[in-house]
């Protein structure tokens, strides 16, 4: 039993380590942007459902395929950004849930028009690959994902915390008005860490797409995980997002293993309801004085 | 004036309402007046806390579940025939609902803006969960039976529920009616312009947020359970449907939010187009597209709505005629 909890937890981080990095992208967006993005989901999805392409149709390796599918979605993201965010000038945080909702709704009617409601799941070689440390079995490709969550993580902790547009970033995400008053192009930097959130999406998509079954409808689930873990971490804080991942893939985890799989996605809920009845405004509360 | 013909238009649409089953028994056009006059209730029920106070929920298709399921357990329990009887006990689930209600909204409300919609999606999809797990309760993905109505004909089957619809969409415009005019209704327009400041200036501001979220989950409740009776069988994903949720936003945001008329406009527009839509296209997920880029056209084109942007150009042009007696610039424009 404490060898199957251990697995479980080891597990739980794995995969807290991929859901950190799609609940970076969302909680960056809301930090320079305040709004919600609750099309992530299904972004994440459709990054699923792109590298499950490449692989079938031109035999490209999922994580190699990263290298176009991140781009791509950067600039859709961009681009989403430019036509579907930046009109919305009255009751921006309230209506931007909604548009980004809708093109959730749009971005799974098309996939499922191409792809239908069926399952898929991207099958690599390795995928059944296991080794061994300390007597747990650990599967190849979730310490890959791992892998990759934590590089890309720490790419973007790097563009945040040592260049001049990270500042600017930063600058935007502290105080919107000052920042556009000392010369930072705010609308610009909006576009990008859109764009940015979307690439996270991509990356996470496809570790999801390849450790988990999904269809067009998936990003219901994932999207309601996602907004779990940021208002947990507190919304805007990154490292609220990444604690808050890997606590909750633990729980959900290891609760799989002691009670029962049905309920381990509703120790998440549970776990959320816990922390908003103590700290309404999570973890890492950027706003604490806001909140109050 | 305003209120005059508000009056007159609201006794007209209860008689056309009325008089309806008896001009067509089409069961087709009953079917499709039931749901118009379900989405009636849901977004004007959705409004009293969404558009008065602007706390935006995403999860009130959960409320709609509990209705429906807490209908269909007490009327399974209960032992109480198909027939009128189920009707009866739609209080009592509403009752039920608002019992949940409480609770959920005094966790809820702590947050505010966005996180309080990622709090409600979240109750939402616990809810999903708990319907699919709680297996000897609600029968899981099993679905849980309403006894079917016994002796009424199929032509005349869909009557009841038209009128059990019709009920329940008067009582959903009345109670935001009131609320608007009330106390209640001042303080929660208060608490959407600025909540710090409406408390500071003595608006019991949670009461109040608390109060108008369990109403509107109530009446929510109810008209879940009706429906619930209605389609007589009940899965969780189907009546906890993020896109019931949706729907009822969408169409209160199409007709304006806020108002009284709204949110009744934004229905009678969508439902029957919905309807015909996913009746005609069949496809289901051409449906979803359709759907997303409506709503898209809605909130870049029209952000206000339907009826507070007639309002502004109808007191505008009267504005501007020299005879006519201008109307005060916050008469014009209903907020």
């Amino acid at each position: 039993m404490t060898t199957l909890v251990l697995e479980a937890a080891v597990l739980g981080v794995l995969t807290g380590g991929v859901y950190a990095l799609m609940a970076s992208g969302l909680t960056l967006i809301f930090g320079v942007m305040r709004i919600i993005n609750v099309g992530q989901g299904a972004l994440v999805v459709l990054g699923a459902y792109l590298g499950f392409v490449l692989l079938r149709q031109w035999h490209v390796d999922p994580f190699l395929g990263l290298l176009l599918t991140t781009p791509a979605l950067f600039v859709l993201g961009v681009a989403l950004e430019v036509v579907f965010i930046r009109p919305l000038r009255t009751d921006r945080e309230s209506l931007s849930v909604l548009v980004t909702y809708a093109l959730a709704l749009g971005i799974e009617g098309v996939l499922g028009y191409l792809f239908g409601a069926d399952y898929r799941q991207i099958s690599v070689w390795y995928d059944t690959a296991t080794f061994q440390v300390g007597g747990f079995h650990v599967a190849v490709v979730y310490v890959l994902g791992f892998a990759l969550c934590v590089a890309i993580l720490a790419g973007l902790g790097l563009l945040l915390y040592t260049t001049t547009f990270g500042a600017a970033i930063r600058a935007t995400m502290l105080n919107r008005a000052a920042a556009q008053l000392i010369g930072i192009d705010v609308e610009r930097v909006s576009a990008i860490a859109f764009g940015i959130g979307m690439a996270t999406a991509a990356a996470g998509g496809v570790v999801f797409g390849i450790t988990t079954a999904f269809n067009p409808g998936s990003h219901y689930d994932l999207i309601s995980r996602l907004l779990t873990i940021i208002v947990l971490g507190g919304l805007g804080s990154l490292r609220g997002a990444i604690v808050a991942a890997l606590v909750m893939l633990v729980v959900q985890d290891v609760t799989a293993v002691l009670l029962s799989p049905t309920w381990a996605a509703f120790a998440f809920f549970v776990v959320l309801v816990a922390v908003l009845v103590a700290r309404p405004q999570g973890l890492y509360g950027l706003r604490v004085r806001e909140r109050i | 004036m305003r209120q005059t013909w508000g009056a007159w238009a609201a006794a007209a649409a209860l008689a056309v309402a009325l008089a309806l089953p008896l001009a067509s028994l089409d069961p087709s056009v009953l079917n499709i007046a039931v749901f118009t006059l379900m989405y009636v209730g849901l977004a004007t029920a959705w409004n009293i806390i969404g558009g008065f106070a602007g706390y935006i929920s995403l999860g009130h298709a959960g409320f709609f579940g509990i209705g429906a399921y807490a209908l269909g357990l007490l009327v399974g329990h209960l032992g109480v025939p198909g027939g009128y009887g189920p009707f009866l006990l739609v209080p009592v689930a509403g009752l039920l609902t608002a019992a949940v209600a409480v609770p959920v909204g005094w966790i809820a409300l702590r947050t505010r803006a966005a996180t309080f919609v990622i709090v409600t999606i979240a109750f939402m999809f616990m809810l999903q969960i708990l319907a699919t797990n709680l297996r000897g309760l609600t029968g899981g993905s099993q679905g849980l039976g309403y006894p079917a109505p016994e002796g009424w004909s199929p032509r005349f089957v869909d009557v009841p529920f038209y009128y059990a619809m019709l009920g329940l969409a008067a009582v959903a415009v009345l109670a935001a009616w009131w609320i608007r005019g009330s106390k209640l209704g001042l303080g929660l327009r208060a608490i959407r312009d600025d909540e710090d400041r409406a408390l500071a200036l003595g608006v019991p501001t949670w009461a109040f947020k608390v109060t108008a979220f369990t109403v509107s989950a109530a009446l929510v409740g109810m008209i879940g359970g009706v429906y619930g009776y209605y389609v007589t069988y009940v899965y969780p994903q189907f009546v906890v449907d993020p896109l019931i949720s949706l729907s009822m936003v969408l169409m209160a945001f199409l007709g304006g939010t806020g108002t009284i008329a709204g949110p009744i406009v934004g229905a009678l527009l969508l439902e029957p187009a919905q309807l015909e839509l996913a009746y005609s296209v069949g496809e289901a997920r051409l449906y979803l597209i359709l759907y997303a880029v409506l709503f898209l056209v809605v909130i870049l084109v029209l952000p206000s709505g339907i009826v507070p942007t007639v309002a502004d150009r109808v007191g505008s042009r009267r504005a501007r005629q020299p005879v006519a007696p201008a109307p005060a610039p916050g008469e014009a424009a209903p907020p």
